[in-house]
């Protein structure tokens, strides 16, 4: 009996001894040569410090404009398509102005203005109230180009995010998707039921050199720079033209600009 | 003193019997959730959480609630609580592993649930919460048993205990104010971010806490030779009809910065709850209710007559109970999030599937509750006897 409890005492005092020890074989395993596995941004990606958009909203006049932007992000991002609209998954659509701005309900707003349709998606904040609630980091702001992106893989669904954002920005798959996708594209991930997903700015396009596939399609309606570049294209636009954010007063910092 | 829970009658078998039944069928409703995902709920894009996290808010209230006889007893050495303080206790284990179950059944992949311990998120809220609920069902399971069993064995608990208690009652009041930091601090939606929201649930906790309490100890009495005692009862009666006050007084404290400061993003959340906002009010009847059943607590517990007679202040309690968990359970979570960011209006409702994972929720809580408390009775009918 004594000596039976001796060696379980042994057992668990060596486990715990090993996984003490574990990290600090690691840092030193770290130190010698580097991993197997090594990653990189391509030479030809596109880099900033703070990703950021302006959408010309003057150049947009009936949804059906729309369509085409929103088309290409679905396509790319293998977006499913659900009848029922509470499993709705939306990365970038259109809306009416008292929606996209709900704090900036003018009235006698110029009929053309208001009758405009406007584009929403995540605003790659720069104080983002999602990561800030994510327990788990799944979701984070990247730090070499300020864009707020999920690891699908990470999330555990809790849809903290969710709540957090205030901007409806973010889409929970309430079941699999992947039924559901029109037309798969095999360059991008397709996502698992029970995880949280939104706009990632196109990262994986980034990384090959290419602009979002929304400001592609948009024929120069949406451009897309560096906010802290002040040559940028972005920085331009935003010296030129009177903008608005949407619910600025909040403090997140949105980083998709709308000329109005 | 587990051998306790495995000696009893005939009827305490058939119960025990009914709550693995119940939680046996709502088991497999969890199995079906989790082969298609939480979309056999009623939530949505826009209302993304419901009945399990409303649920989950109101059972940290029930949790928190034990303190209010733990405190006066080991503070104010109000000794006539010595006979109860266990029984607060294991209602707030009980209620702990509710919401423990509740957090899991809403995740969307639960078979990741660690990656909160394993990614250690400080700025989160979620992760204190989990800290903190933890935290209180280890101290009540250390603290409760302990002083359970020292009554039993005849001997004073044991000194290193003291510590334990102490922290447990600072500890109450945390569960609560991070489940309520949770909501609150989240910016653009207008309902939840209001700094009364903690102790606006605290207050909802001691009415809705103790008020199950009392029907619990009226309930041992009634089944048991230990009589929890008509003193222990008449004072817990007492803390429900001050705290059932101080949450409607903390509500018409909501209603009036909002409605008089005029500012629409928080009056909408209260139009859409008690009148329906543009011909969308699925919640209106129940937020009136709700009130209504409020304001009947508190002249009930508050009267002497009413509060004095024990039939009527049974009644008491549970209208406050029903009231309070409308409140919370239906009108907070759903009504935080109508209407949306972009101030479109999704109304939520639960789904059948998602009420019986519930009801299963419940009956493991019950479950958890009956064993606790047929051990605490049982040391109890033994020294008394």
């Amino acid at each position: 009996m004594d000596s039976s409890r001796r060696s379980v005492l042994k057992f668990f005092g060596l486990t715990a001894l090993g996984l003490a020890a574990k990290p600090v074989f690691n840092a030193f395993a770290g130190e010698h040569g580097k991993s197997a596995m090594h990653f990189e941004k391509g030479a030809e990606a596109l880099k900033a410090k703070q990703w950021a958009m302006v959408i010309d909203t003057r150049k947009f006049e009936s949804p059906d404009e729309l369509e085409p932007i929103i088309e290409a992000c679905n396509k790319a991002h293998n977006i499913p398509r659900f009848e029922n609209k509470n499993h709705e998954i939306k990365w970038i659509w259109e809306t009416e102005y008292h929606n996209a701005f709900p704090q900036m309900p003018n009235r006698f707003l110029s009929e053309e203005a208001e009758q405009r349709p406007y584009l929403v998606l995540c605003n790659h904040c720069e104080n983002p109230p999602c990561c800030r609630a994510c327990p788990t980091q799944a979701t984070f702001k990247r730090e070499s180009d300020g864009i707020v992106i999920m690891d699908f893989h990470r999330c555990i669904g809790c849809r903290f995010c969710m709540a957090a954002c205030p901007f409806g920005s973010r889409s929970f798959n309430f079941r699999d998707p992947r039924p559901f996708i029109p037309e798969l594209n095999h360059d991008y991930p397709t996502r698992m039921k029970g995880v949280v997903e939104k706009c990632n700015f196109c990262a994986e396009r980034l990384a090959k050199g290419l602009e979002p596939a929304c400001v592609e399609a948009s024929g120069g309606a949406i451009v897309f720079g560096d906010l802290y570049d002040p040559e940028s294209e972005v920085r331009k636009l935003l010296r030129e033209n009177y903008t608005i954010r949407r619910k600025q007063s909040l403090g997140t910092e949105p980083c998709v600009y709308y000329i109005v | 003193m587990l051998e306790l829970a495995v000696k009893g009658d005939k009827k305490y078998w058939a119960w025990i019997v009914a709550l693995l039944a119940v939680i046996g069928g709502a088991f497999l409703l969890y199995l079906w959730q989790l082969k298609f995902g939480l979309g056999i709920t009623g939530m949505s894009r826009d209302v993304s959480w419901g009945f399990y996290i409303a649920n989950f808010t109101y059972l940290v209230g029930v949790a928190a609630g034990g303190v209010m006889v733990v405190l006066p007893y080991y503070l104010h050495d109000y000794k006539a609580y010595g006979r109860i303080t266990v029984l607060g206790e294991f209602l707030a284990i009980g209620a702990i592993v509710m919401c423990l179950l509740f957090i899991i059944v809403d995740l969307g992949q639960p078979m990741r649930i660690l990656n909160v311990w394993l990614y250690p998120t400080p700025h989160s809220v979620l992760f204190w919460d989990t800290i903190v609920l933890n935290g209180y069902l280890f101290l009540n399971l250390v603290v409760g048993w302990n002083v359970l069993e020292a009554e039993r064995n005849n001997v004073h608990y044991q000194s290193w205990l003291k510590p334990f208690i102490y922290i447990s009652i600072p500890w109450a009041v945390s569960i609560h104010t991070v489940t309520a930091y949770l909501y609150c601090g989240l910016p653009g939606r207008g309902f939840w971010l209001t700094a009364i929201l903690a102790p606006r649930f605290l207050a909802s906790a001691f009415a809705a806490g103790p008020a199950l309490l009392i029907l619990l100890c009226l309930f041992v009495r009634k089944i048991s030779s230990f009589d929890p005692g008509r003193e222990q009862i008449q004072a817990l009666a007492k803390t429900v009809a001050y705290a059932i006050c101080v949450n409607v007084f903390f509500f018409l404290c909501e209603v009036f910065v909002a409605f008089y400061s005029n500012i629409p993003e928080h009056m909408d959340h209260l139009k859409y709850l008690f009148a329906g906002l543009h011909g969308h009010g699925l919640l209106v009847p129940w937020m009136w209710a709700s009130l209504l059943l409020m304001v009947v607590g508190i002249i009930m517990t508050v009267n002497p007559a009413t509060r004095k007679n024990e039939t009527t202040l049974a009644w008491a309690c549970v209208v406050i109970i029903v009231g309070t968990w409308i409140d919370k359970g239906l009108g907070m979570i759903s009504g935080g999030f109508v209407p949306n960011p972009l101030h479109e209006i999704n109304e939520y409702a639960p789904t059948l599937p998602e009420i019986g994972i519930t009801i299963g929720v419940y009956a493991a809580g019950a479950l958890v509750l009956t064993i606790l408390y047929k051990i605490a009775v049982g040391v109890k009918e033994e020294v008394r006897a």
